[in-house]
């Protein structure tokens, strides 16, 4: 479909989700963590799924909800391990799935490069680590780079916090982290905003996502969670 | 030489730190002790902090009503917004750091090398998780690269070392350690001594593994 599609329900905005499909994942922590769409995708039901997200779940909602319904073959993420990481590190350590942990920088890079049509990008991050291997190297202007693949995903769950029926989002302060990025980098990326606004009254110059990498929106209710960390 | 007090507590320490960050400088802390820097810059010292979630310009940790789950620092704990702050995507975020924007990093650190090299997200210790976020992206990165670190681990030994062992975050990256008991530059040169607290440039060099030039002033 070529233009953003407005729906009443979470679980017609994440039906068709195949198994055996890449998912990028929005959020750092919790902070634009698409929960919404996680639950529905869980109800939706597909299997084998490969996830790309900065972490890998946090506490028994959202992603790690997800993972613990076992429908994640595999993560590819930043920063896995954390204090309150503990379904992914029991399912890591049971072998019951794969991870590929990535430079943040790299993720993001990557996740741009696919939606900017980049077919590979050379980079230093990285360089005479554990994670160089089997990388293919060249020195630019005396520099060791990487050379580095996109990663594309099959579908995104972002959150942000006002769309217009465009498609047009808007997002809220660090809550905005890797959605504007995996908007554009899947083949269909569907939104879970907090409000829903008519054509014309987001103000254009604060449009950070246009709708043309939007699919689909839902609106969704304000959630309360506990922040990781608040004191 | 005269001997200062030390060894420095870790807040003794960030102050330390937070005294060599130059004024109007763009500066990303590490996750856990490197964040206590932010709490001795002095007032008007115009430091802008970078958060790799998407902030520049990142104020105090949030208490009470102040938090919210929208805004979190690169530790995930609620923060607040300074005047002037402004909001970017993460591969906006770390073109900032890849890109050499950043003037100064801080990390945390399990080992570094006399040359510079870093090694701070893996023990490669069996069955443990790898878990790397930003940190090599900032080691390359950022103009300088800071290190925060006790010199010597639980067991007495030296994380100032020839070659490190643990798997490596970068190489030739850091540019200055900043120690409980002494700060030391590091870089192709090998490692010299800036500053000493509590003991000697002579007594440094019996107990660390690596040769130490000396620059040193006494701290403290």
């Amino acid at each position: 479909m070529s233009r953003a599609e407005i729906f009443d329900s979470v679980d017609e905005a994440v039906s068709g989700i195949e198994d055996g499909s890449t998912v990028l994942v929005g959020g750092f922590g919790f902070a634009g963590m698409p929960f919404d769409l996680i639950d529905g995708l869980i109800r939706q039901g597909a299997k084998d799924l490969t996830i790309v997200s900065n972490n890998a779940g946090n506490g028994d909602v959202g992603l790690a909800a997800l993972l613990k319904a076992g429908q994640v073959r595999r993560v590819l993420c930043s920063f896995p391990r954390q204090s309150d990481s503990y379904v992914f590190d029991e399912l890591y350590r049971a072998g019951k799935i794969e991870l590929e942990v990535v430079p943040q920088g790299n993720l993001a890079e990557r996740m741009r490069a696919a939606g900017a049509g980049i077919g590979a990008f050379y980079c230093p991050t990285a360089v005479g680590t554990p994670l160089a291997e089997g990388k293919e190297t060249r020195t630019i202007d005396g520099r060791v780079h990487l050379l580095e693949f996109p990663i594309k995903g099959d579908v995104a769950l972002i959150a942000a916090h006002r769309a217009d029926r465009m498609g047009n989002l808007v997002y809220r302060k660090t809550a905005r982290n890797f959605a504007p990025v995996m908007a554009t980098a899947a083949a269909t990326t569907i939104v879970q905003v907090a409000e829903v606004v008519a054509t014309g009254d987001l103000d254009p110059e604060a449009v950070v996502t246009p709708g043309i990498h939007v699919d689909r929106v839902v609106r969704v209710d304000e959630r309360q969670y506990t922040v990781q960390g608040a004191r | 030489m005269s001997v200062t007090t030390g060894p420095l507590t870790p807040d003794e320490l960030a102050a330390v730190v937070a005294r060599d960050i130059p004024a109007g400088s763009y500066v990303n802390l590490g996750i856990g002790r490197p964040t206590r820097v932010a709490d001795h810059l002095p007032d008007g010292s115009g430091v802008v902090l970078h958060t790799e979630n998407g902030m520049l310009n990142m104020g105090p940790a949030a208490t009470g009503d102040d938090v919210d789950p929208d805004l979190t620092n690169a530790g995930k704990v609620p923060v607040t917004e300074l005047p002037g702050a402004s909001y970017f995507h993460h591969a906006d975020s770390f073109a900032m750091m890849r890109g050499g924007h950043l003037d100064v990093c801080v990390l945390g650190a399990f080992q570094v090398s006399a040359t510079g090299d870093l090694a701070n997200w893996s023990t490669g210790a069996p069955g443990a998780i790898p878990a790397v976020g930003g940190a090599m992206d900032l080691a390359i990165g950022a103009k300088q690269v800071f290190v925060m670190m006790t010199l010597f681990d639980k067991e007495g030994a030296s994380k100032l070392v020839p070659a490190c062992t643990y798997p490596l975050t970068g190489v030739g990256c850091v540019s200055r350690v900043y120690t409980d008991i002494a700060v030391i530059d590091v870089g192709p040169d090998g490692a010299s001594v800036r500053e000493t607290f509590g003991v000697t440039v002579d007594e440094l060099r019996d107990r660390l593994p690596v040769p130490l030039q000396d620059a040193s002033t006494p701290g403290g």
